[in-house]
């Protein structure tokens, strides 16, 4: 199986036709770009087009939106398939989904809806991971959700569940620090303890991204993972938490709405850096102190 | 014991709003939480709509951000996309909207989805070059009409009793909106010979012949056609017309 090998440590941000012209034209420096796969599974026309000229210099990461892992329908292999022919055709460095559902039968509700952490679900989310990684004959990374609701059937904190299936199946994990921040405080959980207790040895790669916030039907907040505003400061700790756990790993900047200039994404992404330089040179002075 | 709702509840509920949530949906706060299982509900319905808007951006601007919202949601929740490549989704938005009561007063409402769409059609289509136009110079005028094209993947041609290309060029490209002749009607010809997708107005006849040589008949035939539909089609400007659009991938000699 091919590992993950050439997504810098640094920091990426998510892709926009609203940016091609710009980044073509000033090549900025950062550490990748990650694009929604199901965006790019058009024939052809400019978003190939520009694709193809971004990853001339930039390492890509492609992120899937709609794999269905966590659906108790079967995966649906022509979606694999072209997952495959993506990866292939950009040498993405890495290649991520979701711990969701999104097909049901054979509609796709365009969403990642909640999985129940059971016993149950485990096995069946295991082996939706195992088939993917099969068919792509590589690792994937399985990114921990937002969620607004829970079920009374489970029987496994979020974090058993995810930590069983990196343990099971040799998945890595995407950790969204965004969806930390926001699932916790849906559910009434401390993100510091969240991050804390995660399993840092599988994580390939960090997500960060703003959120909206809400109220449910008794006042309690209800925060949704919007990706239409900035990271806020309460997040970016919360990442500090998480880096100072993970040591640097590539870490992305996403914005899917309200998307703003280009210059406001890179600024949020050299935010991210010095997270993960400063963290470079804690880790070298101890190793230092060490010798 | 508690209660395990299928995805099957969770899916029906997501759709159908007079459903109760599901049972064993829960909350810290609350069993049952109706505005928590809400967000599902509009993110389901409201990333659907997203995905119309962007395919039908002049359809959205003509009836406005409220009656799209509302059109697109009743057709999203009555279609729901059957592959997750949402590139493909709402093919058949313009024939919903056509049947649509509440957009009557737009009889060419329909027509401009049509444009709309194979805008968004052509812009994803799959590449290819078109022949140089010095290649047309080259065929010998006496095997002219049993001449073939192949056009390019990205060529999609539509006819309307509305001046539809007027309507949406206008609520595209201008800064502001500018009156236009309804009483016109337009054929439209879309193609996209590199990566920028162009909108032409078609000539009297043009989009029937043009739709025969798509369809590989010759060119003598394919003429003849366009002139039983119009008694005033011209094969010379049609086939200037055909060679400066550079929609040709391939001449069948």
């Amino acid at each position: 199986m091919i590992t993950v090998a050439t997504i810098p440590a640094r920091t990426g941000i998510g892709l926009k036709p609203q940016h091609y012209q710009e980044i073509l034209r000033d090549r900025p420096g950062f550490g990748f770009f990650e694009v929604h796969a199901e965006n790019y599974m058009g024939a052809g026309g400019p978003p190939h087009h520009y694709l193809e000229a971004v990853r001339k210099d930039y390492p890509l990461s492609l992120h899937g939106v709609a794999l269905s892992i966590g659906g108790e329908s079967p995966l649906n292999r022509d979606h694999l398939a072209r997952l495959k022919a993506l990866l292939e055709r950009y040498d993405c460095g890495l290649f991520s989904e979701h711990l969701a559902w999104s097909t049901h039968e054979d509609a796709y509700l365009d969403d990642l809806l909640p999985v129940p952490y059971t016993g149950k679900t485990l096995q069946r989310v295991c082996d939706h991971v195992n088939e993917t990684q099969d068919f792509l004959g590589r690792q994937m990374l399985l990114e921990n959700p937002s969620t607004y609701v829970q079920f009374e059937e489970s029987t496994m904190t979020e974090i058993d569940f995810i930590s069983q299936i990196a343990t099971r199946t040799g998945c890595g994990l995407l950790l969204d620090v965004n969806n930390v921040f926001v699932t916790c405080k849906n559910h009434n959980m401390d993100p510091n303890a969240y991050i804390d207790a995660f399993p840092v040895e599988h994580v390939g790669e960090i997500h960060l991204a703003g959120h909206d916030e809400r109220r449910d039907d008794t006042g309690a907040p209800l925060l949704i993972d919007a990706h239409g505003s900035p990271v806020v400061n309460r997040v970016w700790k919360l990442y500090e938490r998480a880096i100072s756990r993970v040591g640097p790993v590539p870490t992305l900047i996403e914005r899917d709405a309200n998307v703003p200039p280009l210059a406001d994404l890179l600024a949020e992404a050299a935010r991210a850096d010095r997270v993960l330089d400063a963290e470079r040179q804690r880790r070298n002075s101890h190793a230092v102190a060490a010798e | 014991m508690t209660t395990q709702p299928g995805q099957n509840d969770f899916a029906a509920a997501l759709i159908d709003r007079a459903l109760p949530v599901p049972d064993g949906v829960t909350s810290w706060t609350q069993p049952l939480p109706a505005r928590r299982f809400g967000v599902y509900r509009n993110n389901v319905s409201g990333a659907l709509v997203e995905a119309l808007a962007v395919r039908y951006p002049v359809v959205k601007r003509l009836v406005g951000e409220e009656f799209f919202r509302a059109m697109a949601r009743d057709y999203a929740l009555h279609n729901l996309p059957r592959s997750p490549v949402l590139i493909y989704y709402g093919a058949d938005f313009p024939d919903f909207i056509a049947g649509f009561e509440p957009a009557g007063a737009l009889p060419y409402l329909a027509d401009v989805a049509r444009l709309d769409s194979a805008h968004w059609e052509s812009y994803h289509a799959k590449d290819a070059i078109a022949v140089p136009q010095g290649a047309f110079a080259s065929l010998a005028p006496a095997t002219l009409a049993n001449v073939a094209f192949e056009f390019l993947p990205s060529v999609r041609i539509l006819s309307s009793p509305h001046p539809i290309v007027a309507i949406w060029r206008t609520n595209t490209e201008d800064a502001a909106v500018q009156p236009v002749d309804l009483t016109l009607a337009e054929d439209a010809l879309v193609a996209r010979p590199e990566m920028a997708v162009e909108v032409r107005t078609l000539p009297a006849g043009a989009a029937v012949f043009l739709s025969a040589l798509r369809d590989g008949r010759p060119l003598g035939e394919a003429a003849a056609t366009a002139l039983q539909t119009a008694a005033n089609f011209n094969l010379s400007q049609n086939l200037a017309g055909l060679i400066a659009a550079r929609i040709t991938a391939r001449i069948i000699p």
